[in-house]
């Protein structure tokens, strides 16, 4: 009686004179190796050379600056609002006179921390923003033995004044209007 | 006794020791070279990139190894045998490296008006000697393997031991062909018969297979590590060993292959001759260099075997050497005689 469609007819075959040399079988082996031999590696030396990430990848977040290297936050909290794992928090401020080269708008963030043990990269904090201002990026987060060093402040968080410590977000950007784009049709 | 050496001619004495000294220096540099080889070949033929970051193409890995060996903690375990435990790596190099003493490397070599035979010493029966020295190989991995004091060294040991001494009887039984064929034990005779073309392989199709089956065998690597199987022995006699102790035997392995190369190089292949080339070239190193061409192509060809077949099984390994082998190394033996009866060599 046959109980499944997978059961095997077991059979003790005999080698043949061919299969019991083993000489044929070993040549057509060392050939296949021989054809790798000549073949290019698909190896990429990774903290040598870096394969560039696809913008759909969501990492290391960013607060981005504006031309004329002014923050683009104003701490208006749509994106703590939106965090589904409620890992950031901030403290807002008032701009004081002196300050239009630091700060685009009348409000700013004095503390934006995100904790990046309790985010879960789903972007919806950069889907919120209003102002552009929080991206993720391809970088990824660092590793540290220590819970505390994990919650990243605006020290870790907001990209440098100078053009070479701009971070570029642009397919990033790009990626999110065209969700945006898609979701609205 | 001093008077019977101060009798001896001292500019030979001293031509002598430099030229040991050349040989132990190639002869361990090619086994360190062997591990950086081996690794860059399975790489490659595993379409990886192998060991790239000490030096250019990583280069100075073995270098790397070499200092990461000798810088490690060395173990000795508590209930070993301590003087055999330390003498087996000694006593496996020393075999290793005293083989190399009668190959051919070249003719003569002229350096300056000054001519240098290219072999240590050209004893009568050069092949039974080396012989002889692998087949004391088995000394040292049986003193490991028992010394260590541990149930997977002796495993390892005591297969290696059986398959060694089971697979130099093919070995020798198809020496004996080559013999017969040659008329002397001498290699270099074996070899200066091999001009042009007429290298033994061509004779000796059959004897040559048997023979580079049991040199695998003989040095203990895939599809034959018995001896070591990391899936089943951990890492077979040298389980306990650590630090530049395991590095002994290792190296002396890979010492082991670069002289099964040559032997075979010189048995079957020719040696130092290559057709349309003079071995006496360039002031004779043109024969080292046809030689040490053949030699790494069949390092090459080992590690190529190593890297594609995998793991004979025990009994398998006992049946091709005594059921399969030995008959056929006989039946080479008998045609061989036969051919040099009715036609001559």
């Amino acid at each position: 009686m046959q109980l499944t469609q997978r059961s095997k007819q077991v059979v003790n075959k005999q080698m043949t004179f061919t299969e019991r040399i083993y000489l044929p079988a070993i040549l057509k082996g060392m050939f296949t190796t021989l054809k790798h031999f000549f073949r290019r590696s698909n190896t990429i030396s990774y903290p040598k050379q870096k394969r560039e990430f696809a913008p759909v990848y969501r990492g290391w977040h960013v607060l981005k600056r504006d031309a004329q290297g002014r923050e683009n936050c104003t701490a208006c909290g749509l994106c703590a609002v939106a965090c589904p794992a409620e890992a950031i928090t901030m403290e807002a401020a008032e701009r004081q006179k002196g300050e239009e080269n630091l700060y685009r708008e009348e409000k700013y963030a004095a503390v934006y921390e995100i904790n990046m043990l309790r985010c879960i990269f789903c972007g919806l904090c950069e889907e919120a923003c209003p102002k552009e201002a929080i991206f993720l990026t391809d970088r990824i987060v660092p590793s540290d033995y220590v819970r505390q060093e994990f919650i990243f402040g605006k020290d870790m968080l907001v990209e440098g004044v100078e053009p070479e410590k701009r971070i570029d977000v642009t397919k990033r950007q790009r990626h999110i209007q065209e969700k945006k784009q898609r979701e609205t049709i | 006794m001093f008077d019977m050496i101060l009798l001896y001619d001292y500019v030979m004495i001293a031509q002598k020791a430099g030229l040991i000294g050349v040989i132990f220096a190639i002869t361990l540099g090619v086994a360190a070279y062997s591990t950086y080889g081996e690794r860059k070949i399975a790489a490659f033929l595993q379409d990886r990139l192998g060991p790239s970051n000490a030096g250019p193409w990583g280069i100075l890995q073995p270098l790397a190894d070499g200092v990461k060996m000798f810088t490690k903690e060395d173990f000795i375990p508590n209930q070993s045998n301590r003087w055999l435990y330390i003498l087996a790596p000694g006593a496996f190099i020393f075999v290793a490296l005293m083989t190399s003493a009668v190959i051919p490397w070249g003719t003569t070599l002229t350096l300056g008006g000054l001519n240098l035979d290219l072999q240590v010493t050209n004893i009568n029966i050069g092949i039974l000697y080396i012989m002889g020295f692998v087949s004391l190989g088995v000394y040292g991995i049986m003193l490991g393997g028992w010394a260590s004091n541990n149930k997977y060294s002796l495993y390892g040991a005591i297969r290696a031991s059986s398959q060694m001494i089971s697979y130099e009887l093919a070995m020798g039984l198809s020496l004996i062909a080559v013999i017969m064929l040659s008329g002397s034990l001498s290699l270099r005779t074996i070899v200066e018969q091999q001009t042009g073309f007429g290298w033994n392989v061509l004779y000796q199709p059959l004897g040559f297979i048997i023979f580079l089956v049991c040199a695998l065998a003989e040095c203990n690597r895939a599809p034959f590590d018995m001896a070591e199987c990391e899936t089943e022995l951990i890492g077979g006699y040298h389980t306990e060993y650590s630090a530049m102790k395991l590095g002994f035997f290792l190296f002396a392995e890979y010492i082991n292959m670069f002289i099964s190369c040559t032997v075979i190089s010189c048995l079957y292949f020719g040696g130092y001759n290559f057709p349309g080339v003079d071995p006496g070239w360039l002031g004779g190193l043109m024969g080292p260099i046809v030689l040490f061409a053949k030699i790494f192509f069949f390092i090459f060809v080992f590690m190529w075997i190593r890297w594609t077949l995998p793991r004979f099984r025990y009994d398998q390994l006992m049946h091709l050497g005594w059921k399969s082998l030995i008959p056929l190394a006989v039946l080479n033996m008998l045609l061989t005689g036969a051919g040099v009866l009715l036609w001559g060599k």
